[in-house]
């Protein structure tokens, strides 16, 4: 009430925390978008030509396909054409020594709290490092490799693998699924691959940290995971961007396959700028990731933290193939300030007795919007099917919104579905009595949420857990009294 | 140690506190007793800087500062603590989490180094004897899913922990059973010493059967209409608060 709005005007937010960018000398292709600029980036990237005419082909086909609309999203309209498709570094060396990684590079990551240097690891967390349009650097690749684990950058990947390439890109996420996976299916400009081979459970978290720098340019890149039989990896991923006043475009691929008995975490701390507290800039995250349980009893599970990005639009999913197959997704999405973020996933049942589990925890604050978009489908052979869905909304202040759009399609008679839903304001009666303990108010506010988002936060490795606890506070801080 | 003045408090407009005055010294256990509606748990809102409440008038002193400019995380982290009629739960958080926060912010107020994990529940441990407190209860969620008596135990439990000078009981004793009732003031008679004082804010003369207070002040429509020893709790157990309205009433009249 009006207790809450004085409160809420006499706080300010802190500054994102990542909004530096550095000047590089870039090599960059011309603005817009067009077959010619395919065909750059391609060369560019040295590619086959089979990958040229997979990109033609997208491009072609996303020439003919509508912006989504359906979204609770409202945003002015992206110039395509007025954007820049690739920009890289042009220290980027083709090495595969860390030693010859350019210093200025490495400090950029060090500066981010990521460290390239192996030597100094604290936790076993591979990095591949992706700055605009390339990565830069990918670490313990030896390592990995004694075990028959590949882990490189996607354009590595391509002239090193190309039959794994072939084989799995595109096989989960079509190249045109939707308006943004098509787009990025034609200029994608790397990302990260893995491939965990027959058994192996890979004894390090591997990740991808995402870096926009440059300004006026999208990022488009792609992750391929290939977990085979009987396999486990846990994959980590985290992004940041400068603070600038124009919004950027983010749209990546994410694409998970999953074989027999395999098992696959996908782990995301998003913490894109999320644009000044009058709702300038930030970034556009259209991203579709998606997850193929191809073998009986494999595993996906999905868990994000979502605090950054202006609009985000994302829905991690499952595909439940095999039988006794299990789809997570965890989520805690943020939303501050002018932030809109239309979220959730999508589970879909095929094979028998495969399971399904969804835990969304939304919290907003300020003027922003928050939706939950999920969808769970058996299909008709998938006997047996379970679902649970958990959808909860935490409202700070009047402000804001909360949405939940839950779709239900059932075509098997024996499917078990549940799902609830709960909204809750945080209580003023909360606050006090964390105050008349004497833990301020920005802490009670940052206890009570991490308490509400504890069950999703509790899925995320050891590390980035604490990282996504500060996080959160730190996204809140001055958004309740 | 705590000096209120002619304070006058009302909520929505409504005046609830009309002229509350009252001396609190170190070593002293005070009772507060009236009426449903008298005021009282609003008298322990107010001294925890509860904002609903406007101060319209008066003023009061703790430990020589001006209590009502300070916030009430201040206001603990200076010595007064609440024990709540009403805990409030905090779902994921646990009430050992809870704790630490807190006593580490008022160590930091205090400039004292804050608590390691292992000092912290060195002192837990040592203070869950005085409510015979569970650890188990204590890893849960804070308040959620406690039952009365539990709620009520760790609200002494967590004044154990932070050690206030003033702690203001409110109705501690609804909702609790004769044995939870011995152990919640079994720990409250523990804690206290001359350097601290308290504060029984209550319905019943029943809970000063076990906390016994040195005074006894009757609210009654926002005001003390009435001061005096324990004799005058058990006046009251006997003859009710008719016989005080009406002393009251009737003098309002002439």
């Amino acid at each position: 009430m009006s207790k809450d709005n004085s409160i809420l005007e006499e706080l300010t937010s802190k500054e994102y925390e990542h909004g530096w960018s550095v000047n590089y000398e870039a090599d960059e292709a011309p603005i817009g978008l067009n077959e010619g600029i395919i065909r750059w980036i391609s060369a560019k990237k040295e590619e086959p030509e089979w990958l040229l005419e997979w990109r033609l082909k997208a491009f072609r086909t996303w020439l003919t396909m509508k912006e989504p609309e359906w979204a609770n999203v409202h945003y002015p309209k992206i110039d395509l054409q007025a954007l820049r498709y690739y920009s890289a570094p042009k220290q980027v060396k083709k090495t595969k020594n860390l030693d010859e990684v350019d210093p200025e590079l490495i400090a950029i990551y060090e500066r981010l709290g990521i460290s390239l240097n192996e030597q100094k690891r604290l936790q076993g967390i591979a990095v591949d490092a992706v700055l605009d349009s390339v990565s830069v650097a990918t670490t313990f690749r030896d390592t990995l490799g004694k075990l028959g684990i590949v882990f490189c950058s996607f354009s590595e990947a391509v002239k090193e693998h190309p039959d794994l390439i072939k084989k799995y890109l595109g096989s989960v996420v079509p190249m045109t699924d939707n308006y943004y996976a098509a787009l990025n299916s034609a200029v994608f400009s790397d990302g990260s691959f893995c491939y965990i081979p027959k058994g192996v459970r890979c004894p390090m978290e591997l990740s991808t940290y995402f870096r926009i720098n440059a300004a006026n340019t999208g990022q488009f890149e792609r992750t391929l995971i290939v977990a085979d039989d009987e396999s486990y990896v846990s994959y980590l991923e985290g992004c940041t961007a400068p603070q600038r006043d124009e919004n950027q475009l983010h749209a990546a691929v994410v694409e998970i396959y999953a074989g027999a008995h395999a098992e696959v975490k996908y782990s995301t701390v998003q913490n894109w700028f999320p644009g000044d507290k009058e709702g300038k800039g930030g970034i556009f995250n259209f991203v579709t990731k998606r997850g193929i349980c191809a073998g009986d009893h494999s595993k996906i599970s999905w868990t994000q933290v979502e605090t950054g990005s202006a609009v985000t639009w994302k829905y991690p999913s499952c595909i439940l193939k095999g039988d006794y197959s299990i789809g997570e997704f965890y989520s805690v999405a943020v939303t501050n300030n002018y932030q809109q973020a239309d979220t959730g996933t999508k589970m879909i049942h095929i094979g028998k007795n495969t399971k399904s589990r969804i835990v969304s925890k939304g919290i907003s604050a300020g003027k922003s919007q928050n939706s939950y978009r999920g969808q769970v489908q058996v299909m008709k052979r998938a006997d047996n099917a379970r679902n649970f869905s958990q959808c909860d909304s935490l409202l700070m202040g009047d402000r804001c919104g909360a949405h939940t759009f839950p779709y239900i399609d059932i075509n098997n008679s024996s499917a078990k579905v549940e799902h609830e839903a709960t909204t809750s304001k945080i209580g003023e009666d909360q606050i006090f009595y964390c105050n008349q303990r004497g833990i301020a108010t920005e802490d009670a506010v940052a206890l009570i949420v991490n308490g509400y988002a504890k069950e999703v936060l509790n899925q995320l490795p050891m590390e980035f857990a604490v990282e996504a606890q500060k996080l959160l506070a730190l996204t809140l801080e001055g958004s309740v009294g | 140690m705590l000096s209120i003045k002619n304070l006058h408090a009302s909520i929505d407009g409504t005046p609830i506190l009309r002229g509350i005055n009252l001396e609190v010294k170190a070593g002293e256990v005070h009772a507060i007793m009236g009426p449903n509606g008298s005021g009282k748990s609003t008298l322990a809102s107010v001294l925890a800087g509860r904002e609903e409440y406007e101060v319209t008038d008066g003023e009061v002193t703790f430990k020589g500062k001006n209590l009502l400019d300070l916030a009430p995380e201040d206001r603990a982290r200076e010595g007064v603590f609440l024990a709540f009629q009403y805990p409030v739960e905090i779902p994921g958080v646990s009430s050992t989490n809870f704790l630490r926060t807190a006593v580490n912010q008022v160590r930091e107020y205090r400039g004292q180094e804050p608590l390691d994990a292992v000092k912290f529940l060195t002192l837990m441990k040592e203070k869950m004897k005085l409510v015979e407190i569970d650890q188990k209860l204590l890893s849960r969620s804070l308040n959620e899913g406690f039952s009365g008596g539990e709620k009520k135990r760790n609200e002494i439990f967590q004044m154990a922990m932070l050690e206030p000078s003033l702690s203001i009981l409110d109705e501690t004793d609804s909702g609790l059973d004769i044995d939870a009732l011995r152990i919640v003031s079994n720990g409250v008679n523990q804690l206290k010493s001359d350097q601290n004082a308290t504060i029984v804010v209550t319905h019943y003369q029943r809970l000063l059967d076990y906390i016994v207070p040195d005074y006894v002040h009757v609210l009654y429509k926002g005001r003390i209409v009435k001061s005096g020893t324990k004799e005058l709790a058990l006046e009251l157990e006997e003859k009710g608060y008719d016989w005080i309205k009406e002393e009251v009433d009737s003098a309002a009249t002439v």
